[in-house]
């Protein structure tokens, strides 16, 4: 496998495209320059340091080096998840769900792909585990937070109904069931959409990348529907498992709807 | 016979029997505490205390079965389906219920959002009563009814209460406690209680 490779000088004429960006801000007063000059920056922070930081790991292959690279991946993504609530759970639940989720079913479904299809050796090489987790986490991370944040919010509009069936001797599972079915179907549906999507609207991101690096693009395809397979089951996994543990931490034993364990809306 | 032994949510803290056969009017100013008290009696909310039905202690029967017998109703119902048919076990049952409380027979099909305030209150109440429930906490049961239906309602009701069914009924209007009533609570702010006879 052959590719073109780049140097750092080779980037500069395409970031003036960003540079144009700012000026069009700029002519035409969006007030975007300053938001665009920081997300560039960032940009190009984060990935050169990922960059250095993968060589290091890939140098390494270290199971412990590997585990922990993974482990920050699924804190920053539970913050994500926490950051994106308009209700949170209170207390540990706060982060404590949306980790505990995303660790159960990123790292299952990568742990599968990875014992499974891949047979990489050893089987924790950072070159495969970790790209893989990325990809699986960052769509797992967007089920569990919109099927949280519709199950919140849900519970919230629909207290009545909820209370109502409770009240006439309903379990907390048959009266939080309609609520349930929404938060689910809204975590599931960009998975869906990006799975129908996928192709005719545009080439994903890793099968592109590996065209460029030299991969033929039915290697390309096979690679990219592994992946999307192992996506969809990560986030039905996660989704799953944080709509229903979000269902039961909002009751309790005695079949009450106990929405005094959701904080306060957060503004914005 | 239902007991409550210092019953206590938030403020309120109380201890009364409520015999088979009886109804309690309960009366007090909005936001004293009425609701909060028929819902801990039905274990809607936290709330602590010794409630037994019966001899029998709350916590003993499992909550979805507890409220299947001591059934609160709203004062405004809340409804999880599209339909008024979809709420109901058996909606063929139920059928002369709802047609005593001056609504037609091919109501079952009708789409709960047209429903009217009045239509929304009879039905929840239908519904409620379809459960033969042994208590009913009915909160503001008529608060959106003309004099016709209220007067039903009573009759409704008076009828469950012959037959051994324990009411407390809250209630805003002090000739309808006197109808309904053999015994009135009157609330005060702080959740407490003075009771009188009727």
């Amino acid at each position: 496998m052959t590719y073109i490779q780049l140097s750092y000088g080779d980037l500069i004429l395409p970031a003036l495209l960003v540079v144009m960006d700012g000026a069009l801000s700029l002519v035409l007063h969006l007030k975007l320059e300053r938001q665009l000059a920081i997300a560039t920056v960032r940009m190009v922070v984060q990935l050169v340091l990922v960059g250095y930081v993968l060589t290091f790991l890939f140098a390494v292959v270290s199971p412990i080096w590997t585990a922990l690279a993974a482990f920050i991946m699924v804190i920053f993504a539970s913050r994500e998840i926490m950051v994106r609530q308009k209700r949170r759970l209170l207390g540990f639940w706060t982060y404590g769900l949306g980790a505990g989720c995303t660790l159960l079913a990123a790292g299952t479904v990568t742990m599968f792909s990875l014992l499974t299809q891949l047979h990489p050796e050893p089987w924790y090489h950072p070159r495969y585990a970790l790209p893989l987790l990325g990809m699986i986490l960052g769509n797992t991370m967007t089920g569990i937070s919109l099927g949280l944040d519709v199950l919140t919010n849900g519970l919230v509009r629909e207290r009545a109904a909820v209370e109502a069936c409770l009240a006439l001797g309903g379990t907390r599972y048959q009266a939080l069931l309609p609520v349930l079915r929404d938060a689910l179907r809204s975590g599931f549906m960009p998975t869906i959409n990006g799975m129908a999507a996928i192709g005719l609207v545009s080439l994903p991101g890793m099968m592109t990348g590996q065209i460029l690096a030299g991969a033929e693009p039915i290697d390309a395809v096979k690679y990219q529907l592994l992946i999307m397979f192992l996506i969809a089951g990560g986030t039905g996994l996660g989704t799953l498992a944080a709509v229903m543990g979000g269902g039961r931490l909002l009751t309790d034993h005695r079949h009450r709807l106990r929405l005094d364990r959701i904080a306060a809306e957060t503004p914005g | 016979m239902l007991t409550v032994s210092a019953l206590t949510r938030l403020y309120i803290s109380v201890s009364f029997e409520l015999n088979d056969g009886e109804c309690i009017a309960l009366q007090g100013p909005s936001g004293v505490g009425k609701t909060l008290l028929l819902r801990a009696i039905a274990d809607l909310d936290p709330n602590a205390g010794a409630i037994k039905l019966d001899g029998a202690l709350r916590e003993a029967v499992p909550a979805p079965l507890w409220r299947k017998q001591v059934t609160y109703v709203a004062a405004e119902p809340g409804w999880w389906a599209d339909t008024v048919q979809e709420h109901f076990t058996d909606w063929n049952d139920a059928i002369p219920l709802v047609a005593r409380l001056g609504l037609p027979h091919n109501c079952g099909t009708w789409q709960i959002q047209r429903l009217s305030t009045g239509e929304k209150q009879r039905l929840g109440l239908a519904r409620a009563l379809m459960l033969q429930s042994r208590v009913l906490l009915l909160d503001e049961p008529t608060s959106a009814l003309d004099a016709t239906s209220t007067t039903i309602v009573e009759s409704i009701i008076a009828e469950r209460i012959s037959s051994g069914t324990g009411v407390i009924w809250s209630t805003h209007d002090s000739s309808q406690a006197q109808r309904v009533g053999s015994r009135l609570f009157v609330m005060s702010s702080g959740g407490h209680i003075e009771e009188h006879q009727l």
